[in-house]
């Protein structure tokens, strides 16, 4: 072989190599969808699809076995919108913070902290909760347990905190720096600003961080089913301070127990593509959402 | 004539050192402020420049001073760390003129400007000492409200810089945030973008995004934007640079209209631009006040042979 082909040959098997390196995460999130949703589909063949979405009880050990989803989805939404509602208004305050109003030294600090944040296991804060959390919010509350809702939305808003302020921070400073010089020179302050000109112009940005936020929020497991009492029941008005199930706590702490191939087993199947249904909308829309605000830019 | 020019020279000396002639003028100015080398020969220019007018019937700044000069700077340094951006800076501005700052590219001209607007204040590492008096009140002084400043004293940038909203709001922005009561609003929206030729064009699509405008016609929206807030001075700062030429040509346009109201500074590179539009020109380089005076007599006879360099064409 001539020297130039020995060379193409290297180009080409590189560009192959790369290609298989791509191609791989593709066919694996393949692979998981259609394991998952055709066991889901087989849960259907003997079960109601509207008693699984209308029902609203969880009783794999009953007869008959009852799988509506409601109140896990009702356990799932509840601790994620909590977490939401705690989440968001501190991220974006700090995200504000970090990118308008700190020095460089403090965001240089800030940053790397919250980068820190996002890296603590999901265990680690179950942990956290449980030791800490739950005696407190017993205690301050005055009820039995501890484990509710609350709880698990406060660990899941620690866990959304650092990508709602990277993402937000991000969108945050890549605001032009003429649009502020231009709200400067009219004469207004700071404060005026960053709530009339620089968060309007972020705010796709931001929005996008807050549905990544969700997104880590919905699918998180470990530390949620460590500290929200896991009754599988619709909660009443105590809503956030009532125990409460989620659907991945569900998966997790069924799995192991159920026999292959049951009713049961591809239940849980059932509800974990619910699950993937909900993520992958939250992260289309997230997408949708940062690709307009590319747009704009 | 050369009104301004003397004015200028009279101006310091007048505030500075009262009686003084001008050759201890210089020397005052030596040991109060470390000027360099090449600070002294531009006030040897001046001087002379000074001298060879002496004839000219006298300025009324003795008498009038407040009305005729909108803008006085004195002395005014500037450093960005360690380097000396403007050096020993003295001008007056008078009002209702268009006053054009010219100079190659790092002369100091548009950070000249951003003086008078505070604007440098947000540079971290930006020093500035002397004095700006804006309707004889120091700018510098540490009671001034530096967001009243902009407000009296508005910007109109290199780039049209319109905000992410619609074109009202754009206009409405300024009013609001100072305040001005809902009721009034609609009206100086209207008046604004009338003021900067820009109503006929945008009056049946206000609530469009201010981005569906052409480059000209956002540059007009910011000038609006800042007519909204109503300003005495507005500083444009190459507001043609990033147009076309027709465009260029509406925004010239508008300018010599807006001297009726307005003082307007405007810091070009482009020196056909100054010679249309402006009544006074300044010619900066490397940080320093070159040569100031009418138009007309900047170009047709300067008196600086960098001026004369750059306007020719030599360098620049």
């Amino acid at each position: 072989m001539s020297k130039r082909s020995i060379r193409d040959f290297k180009e080409k098997s590189m560009k192959s190599l790369f290609f298989i390196g791509g191609i791989t995460t593709i066919l694996v999130l393949l692979l998981i969808f259609v394991f998952l949703f055709a066991e889901a589909l087989n849960f259907f063949k003997t079960y109601s699809l509207i008693e699984f979405f209308t029902g609203t009880q969880w009783m794999p050990g009953a007869s008959p076995e009852r799988f509506g989803i409601l109140p896990l989805l009702a356990g799932s939404v509840i601790v994620t919108a909590g977490a939401i509602i705690i989440a968001v208004p501190i991220g974006i305050l700090s995200a504000i913070y970090i990118a308008e109003l700190a020095g460089p030294r403090t965001a240089g600090i800030l940053k790397p902290a919250v980068e820190l944040l996002a890296g603590i296991p999901s265990v680690v804060l179950g942990f956290f909760g449980l030791v800490i959390l739950v005696p407190h919010i017993q205690s301050i509350f005055n009820l039995t347990t501890g484990q509710t809702a609350l709880t698990g939305s406060i660990i899941l808003a620690i866990m959304a905190l650092p990508t709602i302020i990277s993402v937000s921070e991000d969108a945050i400073s890549s605001v032009p720096s003429a649009l502020k010089q231009g709200s400067f020179a009219l004469g207004s302050n700071h404060w005026q600003t960053i709530y009339k000109v620089i968060v309007p112009a972020s705010i796709s940005g931001i929005s996008a961080a807050i549905i990544l936020g969700i997104g880590r929020a919905i699918g998180e497991t470990m530390a949620v089913m460590m500290v929200t009492g896991n009754m599988a029941i619709i909660p009443g008005s105590d809503l956030f301070l009532s125990s409460v199930r989620t659907i991945t706590a569900t998966i997790a702490l069924e799995m192991g127990e159920v026999a292959r191939g049951t009713e049961h087993y591809f239940a849980l199947f059932a509800i974990g593509a619910v699950l993937f249904v909900m993520t992958i909308g939250v992260n289309l829309i997230a997408e949708a959402i940062k690709r307009k605000h590319r747009l704009e830019a | 004539m050369n009104a301004t020019k003397s004015e200028n020279a009279f101006s310091f000396a007048d505030t500075l050192n009262g009686e003084n002639e001008f050759d201890s003028d210089e020397d005052d100015f030596e040991s109060e402020n470390e000027i360099e080398f090449e600070n002294e020969i531009e006030f040897e220019n001046e001087t002379e420049f000074e001298n060879e007018n002496s004839g000219e019937p006298a300025p009324s700044f003795s008498t009038g001073k407040v009305k005729k000069k909108i803008i006085e700077v004195k002395d005014l340094d500037l450093w960005y760390g360690n380097n000396h951006a403007l050096k020993n800076i003295s001008i007056g501005i008078p009002k209702n003129k268009v006053f054009a700052f010219i100079g190659p590219s790092g002369c100091g001209k548009s950070t000249f400007l951003r003086t008078m607007n505070r604007m440098n204040d947000m540079i971290s590492n930006c020093r500035i000492e002397g004095e700006i008096y804006i309707d004889n009140e120091n700018i510098y002084a540490k009671e001034t409200d530096v967001n009243d400043l902009r407000k009296r004293v508005g910007m109109v940038f290199q780039k049209a810089n319109p905000f992410p909203m619609s074109i009202y709001d754009n206009v409405a922005y300024g009013p609001r945030i100072h305040g001005v009561s809902k009721k009034k609003i609609p009206g100086i929206v209207e008046e604004s973008l009338k003021g900067a030729a820009l109503w006929k064009e945008v009056k049946d699509r206000l609530k469009d995004s201010a981005f569906s405008l052409s480059g000209g016609q956002q540059q007009r929206l910011c000038i609006a934007r800042t007519l909204a807030v109503k300003p005495e001075i507005i500083l444009f700062d190459e507001p043609c640079s990033a147009l076309d030429p027709i465009s260029t040509r509406k925004i010239e346009e508008l300018i010599t209209k807006l001297k009726k109201e307005y003082t307007i500074i405007i810091v070009t590179h482009n020196m056909q631009q100054a010679a249309r539009i402006s009544d006074y020109t300044a010619f900066f380089l490397s940080g320093e006040l070159v040569e100031t005076g009418k138009t007309v007599h900047i170009f047709e006879n300067p008196q600086d042979e960098r001026t004369e360099g750059y306007i020719t064409g030599r360098f620049g």
